[in-house]
């Protein structure tokens, strides 16, 4: 009897590894496109459970994410095209694992601006689906070609540098225009005329972080804690040190940590608060800034600190305690408590469906929705065009065109040949649980 | 020294389904995920079955495989980069780079091997698991860089000082960026090949027989003579040369390669592979590793669940593939293809 099992066990699992890798011909009546769309629309999982509740509450479409309806996705290689009126919009990002609170918040963003987009009259239509790739480029590739099976168009290429590097690659031999929303890192784009950033790049970070330090007198003495097998911190910290010489600022602690030790920062903290710190400088991803702050924090520390655009979604965190971050001052390019009306709208729905303040990835990745609905819009271009054609349209028009959105300032986005964005930095400081402009 | 049929079946079953794999890539009926994972599925299959010389063959449970797999990586990139000039021809230079990045790990194996292959059992998975924790962070703070002037080597900062006209190739925790991609099928399909070529015939040989009987009872074994340290080196080595191709295949699959890649979780990865194939089991590691590489990607349509599913599907398929009946029943197989073949082999003595 138990044999019996194990045997049907067994044969069950082969029986849907088979039928769910075989990317042969859908032979399974194909139930249409809209229950396609459904497997990137799901919720997300991290939102909470009142965030789950919402967005199947907030579900206009109507369709029920189930296992059933994601199965029928599994086939997605030879269905018929769409029924030609909506864009295939892709991305990937890393939905699970250490970094996956950016590649949610991009992914809500980004849907939050498609069904905007969906349910307002204009001519552009989007479908959008988010694939994981766990912040790994060999994950990310693999991503990447069950979006191109699935048939994208326009890409929204990756959420974290390092995987973006090899989705751009990608997308750049196959002709599919990349616009993404925070991989910041310079080799995303370089050399790759189809790809192009919605935020600014690792070493303006660094530049503008000791700059606005300088100009501001925030401190004298400065300490930088890195992260040294991270390609976005060493990016920054190395123009930091640079633009920090030029501004006469004096560093007094460098100290770095890695992957495999970045629960215990006390080494690190015990030096810069020996050499007299009075700012430390934090060029690394919220998780282990969280850890330095509340460390700091236990050993009775109090500098000034001072993050950039990864410090963003601290506050979000779980199980962190959001007084620890009281007064850390951080540079991003948005400022969800902005008061002007299209912020007030996005927060407002973003809260509504996912019940926390959306950080600035959510709301580049918004950006980058409505960036080529202008585009594909002035282009004239239609769903029913291939890949090869939109990618040639959309490097005209993010040439040429000015884009207002959430993000930068108000004399609007523009992109040069090299697919780099006019973009400033906000400095802004965690005041009361919440992120304020400082100016 | 006659032939295990079982070997053959491998070589078979490898040619076909690289004839299969080619026939359905001409006519377009593969789809553009599994072809992306073509040329990863060669590299962690010759990265199975070169960690089973190891743990299947020689007995020692090494866990800082992907260290291998990551010296060959960058040195057998780099190598290809600086090449990339003088050897114009794709299929020559990716040919250089799997040599040299095999010869590179090769040495990387014998130098680890000297103080690791003195130990035994806990100790030594204990101290490769070191070993490959090292090596990570040597290529997390190396910079490499070549010009005009030869190649220029710095650690922690970059104080190469590479000429404009050269290019700095390993940097740091950024690892290589800008890579050609010119691994291809058909060379991770040779990989596999000669893997296995030289893995049976090592098996097969004096030296071999020697490598199991330490496997078996070390102190048998050099009870009558047999040196041991010799023999683990031999196994070591030539697990660690072919890990460092395998490296080389995959990094030159991407655009662009990271330390971290090469961590713990991916030898344990690897160790998983041959585990689920089957200690000494060289076929069943490949299948192992191909099914686990593809398992992943065929679960994505059910999203959020899907790590989760995979995590259940590994321990089931464990469970099941170290059940009693399981074992009798494929055991059968094996039986019956063995008493066929010499029974063939005994019509052809006849016939002769």
């Amino acid at each position: 009897m138990k044999k019996k099992l194990l045997c049907a066990l067994l044969a069950l699992a082969m029986l849907f590894a088979l039928a769910a890798c075989s990317g042969a011909p859908a032979e399974e009546p194909s139930t249409g496109d809209n229950t396609e769309t459904n497997a990137g629309e799901e919720p997300a999982p991290d939102s909470g459970e009142s965030g789950e509740e919402e967005a199947q509450l907030s579900g206009e479409t109507g369709e029920e994410p189930g296992g059933e309806t994601s199965n029928e996705a599994s086939q997605p290689t030879d269905a018929p095209a769409p029924a030609g009126n909506a864009f295939k919009l892709g991305g990937t990002g890393p939905l699970t694992g250490g970094a996956a609170i950016y590649g949610n918040a991009a992914k809500n963003g980004a849907q939050i601006a498609v069904d905007e987009i969906n349910a307002s009259d204009s001519p552009i239509k989007f479908e959008l689906r988010y694939e994981d790739d766990a912040h790994d480029a060999e994950k990310a590739v693999n991503a990447y070609n069950a979006l191109k099976d699935w048939g994208m168009q326009i890409s929204l290429g990756s959420v974290t540098s390092k995987p973006a590097e090899a989705t751009s690659a990608e997308s750049f031999a196959d002709n599919i225009f990349s616009l993404t929303p925070s991989a910041s890192s310079t080799a995303t784009i370089a050399g790759k005329d189809n790809v192009f950033q919605m935020c600014f790049a690792d070493p303006n970070q660094g530049t503008a972080s000791a700059e606005y330090i300088g100009s501001q007198n925030l401190g004298s003495k400065i300490a930088v804690i890195w992260k040294s097998d991270d390609v976005y911190s060493k990016g920054i910290r190395d123009t930091f040190l640079e633009e920090a010489d030029a501004q006469g600022l004096q560093v007094v602690s460098d100290q770095t940590f890695s992957d495999g030790n970045a629960t215990d920062f006390s080494v690190q903290l015990n030096d810069a608060k020996t050499n007299e710190a009075d700012l430390v400088f934090l060029p690394m991803y919220y998780e282990p800034a969280s850890l330095i702050l509340a460390q700091a924090s236990a050993m009775g520390y109090a500098p000034k600190w001072f993050g950039v655009d990864g410090m963003d979604g601290i506050l979000t965190m779980q199980g962190f305690d959001a007084s620890l971050a009281e007064g850390v001052m951080l540079l991003t390019p948005f400022n969800a408590d902005s008061t002007d009306e299209a912020t007030v709208k996005f927060v407002t729905e973003y809260e509504k469906r996912f019940g926390e303040k959306p950080n600035q990835f959510a709301a580049d990745a918004y950006d980058c929705v409505y960036a080529y609905c202008q585009a594909l819009t002035a282009a004239n271009a239609t769903p029913d065009m291939d890949a090869a054609t939109i990618n040639g349209l959309m490097k005209e028009q993010f040439t040429t065109m000015t884009f207002y959105g959430l993000t930068g300032t108000e004399s609007g986005l523009t992109w040069d040949a090299s697919g780099a964005v006019s973009k400033s930095p906000k400095g802004m400081v965690i005041t009361n649980g919440a992120y304020v402009g400082m100016d | 020294m006659k032939k295990s049929p079982f070997h053959f079946l491998t070589y078979v079953l490898v040619i076909g389904a690289y004839a299969a794999l080619q026939v359905l890539q001409a006519r377009g009926g593969l789809s553009s995920s599994l072809r992306g994972m073509l040329v990863p599925i060669c590299a962690y299959v010759v990265m199975a079955v070169s960690l089973n010389l190891t743990v299947g063959v020689l007995g020692e449970l090494s866990l800082g495989h992907a260290g291998f797999m990551s010296v060959g990586a960058f040195l057998g990139t780099s190598t290809a980069i600086a090449l990339q000039d003088a050897v114009p021809v794709p299929a020559v230079r990716l040919t250089i780079a799997l040599i040299v990045a095999a010869l590179f790990a090769a040495i990387a194996g014998f130098l680890i091997g000297i103080p690791v292959l003195r130990l035994n059992g806990d100790y030594l998975a204990i101290v490769t698991l070191a070993f490959g924790e090292i090596i990570k962070a040597i290529f997390n703070n190396l910079y490499l860089g070549v010009d005009g002037k030869g190649v220029h080597i710095s650690l922690l900062e970059d104080t190469t000082r590479t000429a404009e006209t050269g290019r700095l190739i390993i940097q740091g925790p950024m690892g290589i960026g800008g890579i050609q991609k010119i691994s291809t099928f058909t060379a991770g399909f040779i990989l596999i090949m000669i893997s296995l070529i030289v893995i049976f015939n090592l098996v097969n040989s004096r030296a071999g027989r020697a490598i199991m009987a330490i496997r078996d009872n070390h102190i048998a074994a050099q009870s009558v003579g047999v040196n041991i340290i010799k023999y683990k080196m031999m196994a070591f080595v030539t697990s660690a040369a072919l890990a460092g191709s395998a490296g080389a295949l995959f990094a030159m699959n991407y655009s662009t390669v990271v330390a971290n890649k090469f961590d713990f979780n991916t030898s344990i990865l690897i160790l998983v592979f041959v585990v689920l194939g089957g200690l000494g089991n060289m076929l069943g590691s490949i299948i192992a590793a191909a099914v686990l590489t593809i398992l992943p990607e065929a679960l994505r349509p059910i999203a959020e669940y899907r790590m989760l599913l995979y995590a259940v599907l590994l321990i089931v398929m464990m469970l099941t593939a170290n059940h009693p009946f399981v074992r009798a029943f494929f055991n059968r197989f094996r039986q019956t293809g063995r008493l066929r073949l010499e029974a063939d082999g005994d019509e052809e003595r006849e016939a002769v």
